[in-house]
């Protein structure tokens, strides 16, 4: 085995491994030497079998001697939170109101489409939101009966159940991005449908404050959750699309990327919030626990929210005084 | 559709290398291996989440389905970025995902490529990922394309025994070193590379083909030089080739390390 190759070996194996001065320049220099040989192997056209090993070698030391991946850079999980998300959302904002105009017109669609014909319920409520297809009135009235805590464990399973639906919905409102937003705008307008559905068929039914104070605590935070999930599949659709811009698909995808795991991973964390909430919270009603608290908690999730993706991680005036005067002395 | 099996590399320096892109039929495989290491897992698990249950009915259940989703996203993240590209069903094939540069991924890169699994998976098996690799020069599925990666084949390579061949045998030439300048002047690159290469794969000759081939070479090279009779007398045609081609490489390496140039890495 040659030295090179246990060298890329052990790197390959080790992939933390730091190589001190001594052997970084040796590792470079059997790497100039074998591109050198290659070089000259290939002009020579001859002996493929020393070409192709030189190459194996040259293909692998390649990728560690121009890795651009910034490895001394510590990821802090609170600067990612506080500052990088935040930015992330509010540098595609555009995106996210597309989104949300989308599932806003799902709703008004299925909200006209319940008024004027209640059989449509049947027809666009899925399996999951079968128990919504009765009367309103009945259901809360049931729900409002039914006061046995339901066991700790049977909430975990169901929290659970919820958290894994609503990020896959969320990953696939993002992967969907990849059918030039076709996929994406689908599935946003049929979201926004149910909920128009489910909001029209309570409020006939005159039961507003019950339905704001079983959607409002976890809902304030899923619903914006999904529709930034569609945020991030418009933002690959426009990527993959590129109407007028200049640069290529590749450079597109790239510039992209970053942004695209911030959000989803931002979503995810939203969406295990939520997730816990719906099982936990949103499931008790009156008497046990009053829809006011209910309305209340979730209008203060809605607002923290907003105030969380507007404002946080901006550059405060005497932050930008600091950096204008450092870079104008 | 212009379909290659193979990704042309131009580095920094000038110097073209190729990456052998790995086909639909192996990623399947591969997929199908971590495919069942995922299911292997989870069903160990499984029990593990039943005597939760248990404790607390519902509690394991709400555990398993939890880690069931973690394990299906997370499996090729995690593998993928820690293992340098690998998960263990690529392992095994000996494939490998790369930026389409030929460096390593970004982390933003490995998640990407493995949440598109969600449109590549459509409808079933795979079909739109196998469909998008197809149609693809550079087989690239959707969740590739998006990530910017390639998967490539790492097939290992030993290195090639150029010692048996021209270093370390006793060479009656080396005593005539101004013959020997006379020779590297007269012979040209592909004249040598020719005598390189027949040394190479004379195993793979027919004996007779071999000694006839030889005598070809040899004949060539001694018309080119005439070295005394003492150098050559008593040495067969293949044994004078390969005196021929030792003096040819060991050009500008006599004083730096015995062995052929293109080796000069050995440890």
């Amino acid at each position: 085995m040659t030295e090179l190759e246990s060298s890329l070996d052990r790197l390959e194996v080790n992939q933390d491994r730091k190589l001190s001065l001594d052997d970084l320049r040796r590792f470079h220099y059997l790497y100039d030497r074998t591109a050198a040989g290659l070089a000259k192997v290939s002009s020579l056209a001859a002996e493929p079998e020393t070409r192709r090993y030189l190459e194996s070698l040259i293909a692998r030391a390649y990728g560690e001697v121009h890795e651009t991946r910034d490895r001394q850079h510590r990821f802090s999980p609170l600067v990612w939170f506080f500052q990088t998300l935040p930015q992330t959302f509010r540098r595609h904002v555009r995106a996210f109101w597309l989104s949300t105009a989308i599932t806003v017109l799902g709703a008004i669609f299925g909200g006209f489409a319940v008024a004027y014909d209640p059989e449509a319920k049947a027809a666009v409520m899925p399996e999951m939101f079968a128990n919504h297809l009765g009367d309103p009135t009945e259901r809360v009235a049931q729900e409002e009966r039914d006061r046995d805590s339901p066991s700790a464990g049977s909430m975990s399973s169901f929290s659970a159940q919820l958290m894994v639906n609503n990020i896959s919905v969320s990953i696939r409102a993002m992967a969907f991005g990849m059918t030039w937003g076709i996929g994406t705008i689908l599935l946003l307008f049929y979201n926004g449908v149910i909920l128009g559905v489910i909001a029209v068929d309570y409020v006939q039914a005159g039961q507003t404050v019950f339905l704001l104070g079983w959607l409002l605590p976890h809902g304030s935070i899923e619903l914006p959750a999904i529709v930034m999930g569609g945020q991030a599949g418009l933002m690959l659709a426009s990527a993959l699309i590129g109407w007028g811009r200049r640069t290529t698909l590749r450079e597109r995808f790239r510039a992209i990327a970053p942004d695209l795991t911030t959000l989803i991973s931002g979503i995810a964390l939203m969406l295990v919030w939520a997730g816990l909430v719906e099982a936990f919270f949103s499931q008790y009603h009156e008497p046990t626990l009053p829809y006011a608290v209910k309305i209340a908690f979730g209008a203060t999730e809605l607002l923290l929210l907003c105030l969380f993706l507007g404002r946080c991680g901006k550059k405060t005036d005497v932050d930008s005084k600091t950096i204008s005067g450092s870079a104008n002395p | 559709m212009n379909r290659t099996n193979t990704l042309q590399i131009r580095t920094p320096e000038g110097i073209v290398f190729s990456q052998l892109l790995a086909g639909p039929i192996s990623r399947f495989l591969a997929w199908g291996i971590d495919f069942c290491i995922i299911a292997a897992a989870t069903t160990v698990l499984s029990v593990v989440f039943i005597m939760l249950d248990l404790i607390s009915a519902g509690f394991g259940q709400a555990i398993g389905l939890l880690v069931q989703f973690v394990l299906m996203i997370g499996y090729g993240i995690g593998f993928e970025w820690f293992k340098n590209g690998q998960t263990i069903g690529k392992r095994v094939l000996r494939l490998r995902v790369i930026d389409l540069q030929g460096l390593r991924m970004k982390p933003s890169q490995v998640v990407i490529r493995n949440l598109l699994r969600f449109v590549d998976m459509l409808p079933v098996f795979y079909l739109v990922g196998g469909l998008a690799c197809i149609i693809n020069r550079r087989g690239q599925r959707l969740g590739d394309l998006a990530a910017n990666t390639i998967v490539v084949r790492i097939p290992r390579i030993s290195e090639p025994d150029l010692d048996q061949l021209v270093a370390g045998k006793f060479n009656s030439l080396r005593h005539y070193p101004h013959l020997e300048a006379r020779l590297r002047q007269r012979v040209s690159a592909q004249e040598a590379a020719l005598a390189l290469q027949a040394l190479v794969r004379r195993d793979s000759l027919e004996p007779q083909a071999r000694v006839q081939l030889f005598a070809d070479i040899a004949n060539h090279f001694r018309a080119k030089v005439d070295f005394p009779t003492e150098a050559t007398e008593g040495i067969a045609d293949e044994q004078y080739v390969r005196n021929v081609v030792d003096s040819l490489y060991r050009v500008n390496r006599s004083a730096r390390k015995p062995e052929p140039e293109v080796v000069a890495t050995a440890s």
